[in-house]
């Protein structure tokens, strides 16, 4: 008989290795779902996972779409470190699009350098605002951050509907829900040219590395890590667990606000009721597929951007339904929490009784 | 084996020279007692005096190395709670397990070994509450409940199963005199319909107004069989505490330094839901001392060392002085900083984290005192580099800097972190049982480190519930009891009967008065 037995000590090879057993459960469970469903479950498993890395010119693709989840993710992974769950990031980042969005319809009809990182700056302030009521609210008043957070998202997406088709509505745009094109000094320069890869994935990878050296090498970090283990010996080593909820809601706010203003200023151009495609929630499966660890995050922005676009490919080349991205993203986080017991547990044959 | 008790019927329960180990422990050895149908019978003694390890053998949760349990005169053999309820013994424990979001009906639903109808259920409840006058509503939700409520729940738990002989495990420590004389109304009507209590308690004078006969353990013995009723209270907390404590040599008497800590009017409610009240605590440890604290478990110790430590602050900043400087209203970093160090009685996740290295637990508190982290950046080299020294100069064993806190022995994590602390030279050091699950030789070594820390000019207080210790270590001795704290006295002065009845719930105040 098998038996789960403790470890001694948590498995340091088990914690990168469990991801990987993660992705590759998913894979094999999606082959045999769609299989079920009637659909050719190989090649869809072999669309969404593999084509997107075999074919050098969705390679783009994947940055554009993995530079937002990075982004969003690094700012999660630290608050969850710290036991402080911002299931709401979709919203700040809703938030951070429309605050920018702001900004450039209010300078329509100005020129200048200044104006995309004026943007910039709104979309983090917009972001971090929206990160602020969830945090006051947990200060403040101990309500769950995991339920105010998440149900602000909706609030946002209303927000962002209103606006698009209200008081934002683009004047020449024959009645269509969405704003004014964004002109050229309000959008995200590419980086390499004729390429769709802008800004924001040099930008997202930087991060990752501050972000990373912020954990490792500063007290704030350390900070961080002390509270989501040990609230009692934080209080004791003198860290503030409010101070902490503060600042780490509020810099994954900010970071998710800022991914929202890329997004809008980059792949997008404008604001839209599409706007929101879900990164947001995508970005909690990349922050523990990447093992809440900054440059682990930016294997799982990549992992996670390919499902995408091996999504839309399965769609044409399997007909697999546009949900089935939805699906697989599903499997892998159920798979990531399922397989995390590793990290702890180790399975052995059971001795016979003495 | 001499019957003090003329015995018509068999004992309800008899233990017939009970012996248990633990790796490198004698919880219990060679105890015997006996209790007969309808008696309440006390197990009296201190923390670590094995009083928990024998109720767990009579409960079937764990296994007597050696001895016989009789019951209603026969040999039996408990091998499970399951098994000890099947015979009709039941117990309530000193914490619940109910679930807060669910009702008083459900919960004692869950509790039962069988299945039972709910309507049925709820008849039989009915019924214990009248016949028993306890105030309760079976429909309920329990988060909505006193503890004292939800002690009855238990109560009527064991009741529904018709137990022969009731275990309760310090039943008052967490609730309100009015509740305790309930409690006590309840206890004794269930003694009278023939169910024996057991009944487990350092209170005293609870065992004396509630208690038929008392059996007095000390380190895994027993050391008498008495009348409660019949004994004085300070005959008891003799035979508790131990007579033949060693003496020793109090070289220095009150010519101490200056006040290093002041704390004056200290007063503060107590966290919920099992915290204590501190009430107008008051002392001075000064350069040169060790003040002792001594004290019952859950008497305010852990409330007055986070107030102590900056984990809670206090109403005013002239509460605390550090040096004659006020720190009342200072955090737990500014006040470490000032050289007021703290050590909390838990080691695992208070005074250190267990998923940690030593490395980092050492920068948790060291980072105030020694530069390991300058403005805010980790040098990993300062870091290692300290945790090293701790581990050489307190001769903790270990694997090295990277090995996590929770892979120590208690012990020698208990080294390091004392070390830690020692290791900053602060002004006073605070530390709440030093030396608890630690063996005898790191003991001996981390009392050595108070002693040098206080000769070098730091105030040192030590709270603990181990009187030995403060014996051997302190200058002068108070009694935390409820949350009061009495003036503290020169150790050499005090006579062991004193210091057994301060703690011994008579009120500090009373036994220090007539000083």
């Amino acid at each position: 008989m098998l038996e789960w037995r403790r470890r001694r000590e948590p498995s340091t090879a088990m914690l990168w290795v469990s991801p990987l057993i993660a992705i590759a459960l998913t894979m094999l469970l999606g082959m045999i779902v769609f299989t079920a469903m009637g659909y050719d479950g190989f090649h869809a498993v072999e669309s969404i996972f593999l084509t997107p890395f075999l074919e050098p010119q969705r390679w783009a693709d994947i940055g554009v779409k993995a530079a937002p989840l990075v982004m969003i993710a690094l700012g999660l992974a630290i608050g969850f470190r710290a036991n402080v769950w911002n299931i709401g990031a979709e919203g700040q980042y809703i938030m951070g699009a429309v605050a920018g969005t702001g900004v450039a319809l209010l300078t329509y009809e100005m020129t200048g350098w200044w104006i995309l990182p004026a943007m910039a700056l709104a979309g983090v302030l917009g972001g971090m605002a929206w990160a602020a009521i969830p945090a006051f609210l947990r200060v403040k008043l101990q309500v769950s951050e995991i339920l105010t957070s998440l149900m602000l998202t909706y609030v946002a997406v209303q927000c962002l509907y209103y606006l698009v088709r209200g008081p934002w509505k683009d004047p020449d745009g024959f009645n269509f829900p969405q704003t004014r094109m964004f002109t050229a000094d309000q959008t995200l320069p590419t980086v390499l040219e004729g390429s769709l890869v802008h800004l924001g994935i040099p930008v997202a990878l930087l991060l990752a590395v501050v972000a990373w050296f912020t954990m490792e090498k500063t007290t704030a970090g350390f900070a961080v890590k002390v509270v989501g283990l040990a609230p009692a010996a934080a209080r004791h080593g003198g860290f503030s667990a409010g101070r902490t909820t503060w600042a780490t809601l509020l810099l994954s706010g900010a970071l998710a606000g800022l991914a929202g203003l890329f997004e809008a200023a980059g792949p997008f151009g404008q604001l839209t009721p599409q706007f929101p495609v879900g990164y947001g929630f995508t970005a909690i499966i990349v922050a523990f597929l990447g093992r809440l660890h900054p440059l682990g995050i930016v294997f799982g922005g990549i992992v996670l951007a390919a499902t995408y676009v091996g999504g839309e490919i399965a769609q044409s080349t399997v007909r697999l339904p546009q949900a089935a991205t939805g699906l697989f993203q599903a499997l892998l986080l159920f798979m990531l929490l399922a397989t995390d017991v590793l990290v702890r547990w180790k399975i052995g044959w059971k001795r016979r009784a003495a | 084996m001499n019957q003090p008790r003329e015995q018509t019927v068999p004992p309800r329960l008899a233990l017939d020279h009970i012996s248990k180990s633990f790796p490198g422990v004698k919880a219990n050895e060679d105890i015997s007692l006996s209790v007969a149908p309808g008696e309440i019978h006390a197990l009296l003694g201190e923390n670590g005096a094995g009083k928990s390890t024998l109720v767990k053998i009579i409960y079937g949760v764990q296994q007597a190395d050696e001895g016989t349990i009789s019951w209603n005169g026969a040999p039996v053999a408990i091998p499970s709670p399951k098994a000890a309820r099947k015979l009709g013994i039941g117990m309530v424990f000193q914490h619940f397990s109910l679930f807060d979001a669910m009702t008083v009906i459900e919960n004692i639903a869950l509790g039962l070994d069988e299945a039972v109808d709910r309507e049925a259920l709820k008849a039989k409840v009915a019924a214990i509450l009248e016949s028993y006058s306890l105030p309760l509503d079976p429909e309920r939700e329990v988060h909505t409940l006193s503890v004292g409520e939800r002690q009855r729940i238990e109560i009527v738990r064991c009741l529904l199963q018709k137990p022969k002989l009731l275990i309760m495990d310090e039943p008052t420590s967490v609730l309100t005199p009015q509740e305790v004389e309930r409690l006590f109304a309840t206890l004794r009507q269930i003694a009278a319909e023939g169910c024996s209590i057991l009944y487990i308690s350092h209170k005293l004078h609870e065992i004396k107004a509630l208690c038929d006969s008392a059996t007095i353990l000390r380190g895994g013995h027993v050391v008498a069989t008495c009348d409660p009723k019949a004994e004085t209270t300070k005959r008891m907390a003799e035979l508790m505490i131990g007579a033949e404590l060693r003496k020793v040599e109090h070289g220095k008497s009150g010519s101490a330094g200056d006040v290093r800590l002041g704390v004056s009017g200290l007063s503060l409610a107590g966290e919920p839901p099992f915290g204590v009240d501190l009430e107008d605590v008051s002392f001075e440890a000064r350069a040169g001392e060790i003040l002792g604290i001594a004290g019952v478990a859950g008497n305010g110790q852990a409330e007055l060392l986070t107030a102590l430590s900056g984990e809670r602050l206090a109403m005013q900043a002239e509460t605390i002085r550090l040096d004659g400087k006020p720190i009342g209203l200072e955090g737990a970093g500014t006040r470490r900083a000032a050289g007021l160090a703290c050590v909390p009685e838990e080691r695992n996740g208070h005074a250190a984290v267990p998923d940690f290295s030593l490395a980092d637990n050492g920068l948790l508190t060291a980072r105030h005192r020694v530069p390991l982290a300058p403005h805010g950046w980790i040098s990993r080299g300062s870091v290692k580099r300290f945790a090293d020294s701790v581990i050489k100069l307190f001769d903790v064993r270990t694997t090295g800097n990277g090995a996590l806190a929770r892979s120590l022995s208690g012990g020698n994590l208990q080294k390091f972190i004392m070390g830690r602390e020692i290791g900053q030279q602060p002004a006073v050091l605070v530390v709440s049982q030093p030396t608890w699950g630690v063996d005898a030789g790191a003991a001996a070594a981390i009392r050595q480190e108070l002693v040098d820390l206080a000769a070098k000019g730091s105030a040192v207080v030590v709270i603990s519930q181990d009187l030995d210790e403060l014996l051997e270590l302190a200058d002068r001795l108070s009694v935390i009891n409820e949350g009061r704290l009495s003036e503290p006295r020169p150790v050499a002065s005090l006579g062991i009967d004193e210091i057994g009845l301060m703690m011994g719930g008579i009120h500090g105040a009373e036994a220090a008065t007539h000083a």
